[in-house]
């Protein structure tokens, strides 16, 4: 734990939100309440602080494709980010930053105050496809974090314990390719989770489920966190999804990859998906990606 | 009818009688069996059923050995030379046997192990040496596009020269045939191996070894199984060439010195044994690839 003092979500709305152009239009509602209660003062650790990280891929001619520009971001202790934007916007990619499996071309990111610099335990990743190793059972699966981190002999108890708490209990002996797409997703969940990580990156990990599977999904994952108290950084392209989930909704535009702008969502959980607030939000999300997106498109209008 | 064609038709007298009618006591075990059959499984109608639907292939097969009896002991319209009787054929296997099993195949079976097993250990090693690391690619594939592809056998000369004995020449041929398909299958079995998995396991922790042996292998172990199954096949192969030319012992040794005595019966009776023994063996092979590849094939019930 470090003395990076991040700004806590109950420091009243974004207190160091997104640099760059912040989309004039779409103020969002000022003094937005305290998202979620941290967990405790002293258990602040799981903070991201992303100062001006740019990404920029090699062409196959030689040249550099940018794919994420200057992106500053900080995201506290137990939050809920949501990452939404048109494809090509480098949501994936500033998640996989964090991850440690991409290095920044520029710029520099922390985690509780320490650069990262690589991959690790402590911040955990759930793809959409819940790429669970299909030669182990969902019991080995769950169990590969402890075991490569050398912790089998004291942790192998939490290995039944986070298969209950994704509701697997009786599917431990289960190849993966037995599980339906939402058993998988929540295996692939618990496998993530059993390290403790203080931050969990979801790279749009309900996109592949239908509608039903992944409202269940949601609330699963809204009772986790209150549970296990973990920073959350998710990437969606499902506006509702953000909304219903998340503290911050940060919305990227493409073509190079910026923050747009970062809208705090005020409404209480549990929250309903129909109420006017809901909408209202979500009708100006829409917009503020809507107009990101005309930005480029005149070229063909007239 | 098969045992009646044995017992009723008076034999040519072209042919040098055995010792005993041992076709006629094989025929007369199988009828018995078969009569019996219903009893034998009596509390197993599973099995009975399996049984049951190869009874067709069964019928053919003795027919034809009815035919071949025609052909032989009772019309003789084949060469009686190249073509002995079953009758004789079987006596080989049943007087002989000791000397079949025992000291052939025994010898044959050393030499099949230990070539098959240092080949596969080193074909492992070559494998994963070339799919986890640039530099041994770099090395080592070339020598193995190089080399791999000249036939074993093609080395006897050189071998017969290099080593001490004709056995660790054979032992070294059979591990080459082996080594070549298991080295190579091995190492594009590791570098196709998706990504995400190292990626997930890095994400949960895993360091660099880890992975090598707890995903880059496993993954692989498909493929590597293909690779194995190859060299299996080159090393029968080898096995047979390296006993006929330069060791002077085992399975493939007695046929061809029975060939050169113009003992046909002898050369069948090894044949046979070498059917059922490398049957056996790739038999064998399947059960442990299955038993290792289960979470593959989604035959686990639960």
């Amino acid at each position: 734990m470090t003395q990076e003092s991040q700004a806590p979500p109950e420091a009243g709305g974004p207190a160091s939100p997104a640099a760059g152009p912040a989309a004039g239009g779409g103020a969002p509602p000022a003094g937005a309440g305290p998202p979620i209660p941290a967990a405790g003062a002293g258990a602040g650790s799981g903070a991201i602080e992303i100062r001006g990280a740019s990404k920029s891929f090699p062409h196959p001619d030689g040249s550099e494709v940018p794919a994420l520009s200057r992106v500053n971001l900080s995201v506290g202790a137990g939050e809920f980010i949501t990452l939404i934007g048109p494809s090509g916007c480098g949501k994936s990619t500033l998640l996989r930053l964090i991850a440690g499996l991409e290095r920044a071309t520029s710029g520099s990111l922390f985690l509780d105050g320490r650069p990262i610099e690589g991959p690790g335990a402590e911040r955990g990743l759930v793809f959409q496809n819940p790429y669970l190793f299909p030669w182990l059972n969902i019991h080995g699966n769950v169990a590969f974090g402890i075991k490569a981190r050398r912790r089998w002999r004291e942790e192998k108890g939490l290995v039944g314990q986070y298969l209950e708490l994704v509701g697997l209990g009786r599917f431990g002996k289960v190849f993966p390719h037995h599980l339906s797409g939402g058993m998988a997703q929540r295996a692939s969940l618990a496998r993530a989770l059993i390290n403790r990580p203080l931050v969990l990156l979801l790279d749009e990990p309900l996109g592949a489920l239908d509608a039903f599977t992944r409202m269940n999904m949601q609330d699963e994952i809204l009772r986790i966190r209150e549970e296990k108290r973990v920073t959350m950084i998710m990437v969606t392209h499902d506006v509702d999804e953000a909304i219903y989930l998340s503290d911050r909704i940060v919305v990227m535009t493409a073509g190079p990859g910026r923050v747009e702008t970062v809208i705090p969502v005020p409404f209480a959980r549990p929250r309903a998906r129909n109420i006017p607030d809901f909408l209202r939000l979500r009708g100006k999300i829409l917009e503020i990606l809507n107009f990101a997106g005309r930005l480029e498109e005149p070229a063909y209008q007239i | 009818m098969a045992l009646a064609v044995q017992l009723l038709w008076p034999d040519s007298g072209k042919h040098p009688p055995a010792d005993k009618p041992y076709c006629a006591y094989a025929l007369g075990i199988c009828l018995v069996f078969f009569l019996l059959r219903p009893l034998i499984f009596l509390g197993r109608a599973e099995t009975l059923a399996r049984l049951r639907e190869k009874d067709l292939f069964t019928a053919a097969a003795f027919l034809l050995l009815a035919l071949l009896d025609i052909g032989t002991a009772k019309a003789t319209v084949l060469p009686t030379l190249f073509f002995p009787t079953p009758d004789r054929v079987l006596s080989v296997l049943a007087e002989d046997f000791r000397y079949l099993i025992i000291d052939c195949l025994g010898s044959s079976a050393k030499l099949l192990l230990a070539g098959f097993f240092s080949g596969a250990l080193a074909g492992l090693a070559t494998g994963i040496f070339i799919g986890f690391s640039k530099n041994a690619a770099y090395w080592l594939n070339p020598l193995i596009k190089f080399l791999g592809p000249i036939p074993p056998t093609a080395w006897i000369p050189i071998v017969l020269v290099a080593f001490p004995t004709t056995w660790t020449g054979a032992v070294f041929l059979i591990a080459l045939s082996v080594w070549f398909p298991t080295s190579v299958m091995t190492s594009s079995g590791i570098l196709n191996v998706q990504n995400a998995y190292f990626e997930v396991s890095s994400t949960l922790g895993a360091r660099r070894v880890y992975q090598v042996f707890m995903v880059g292998i496993p993954a692989a172990m498909p493929l590597i199984f293909t690779g194995l199954f190859s060299g299996a096949c080159a090393s029968f192969l080898t096995l047979m060439t390296a006993e006929m030319i330069g060791v002077k012992n085992g399975i493939g040794w007695y046929i061809h010195w029975q060939r050169q005595m113009l003992s046909y019966a002898n050369v069948y009776a090894g044949l046979i044994v070498i059917a059922i023994t490398f049957y056996s063996l790739i038999t064998l092979f399947f059960r442990v690839r299955d038993r290792v590849l289960v979470w593959q094939k989604g035959m686990i019930k639960w």
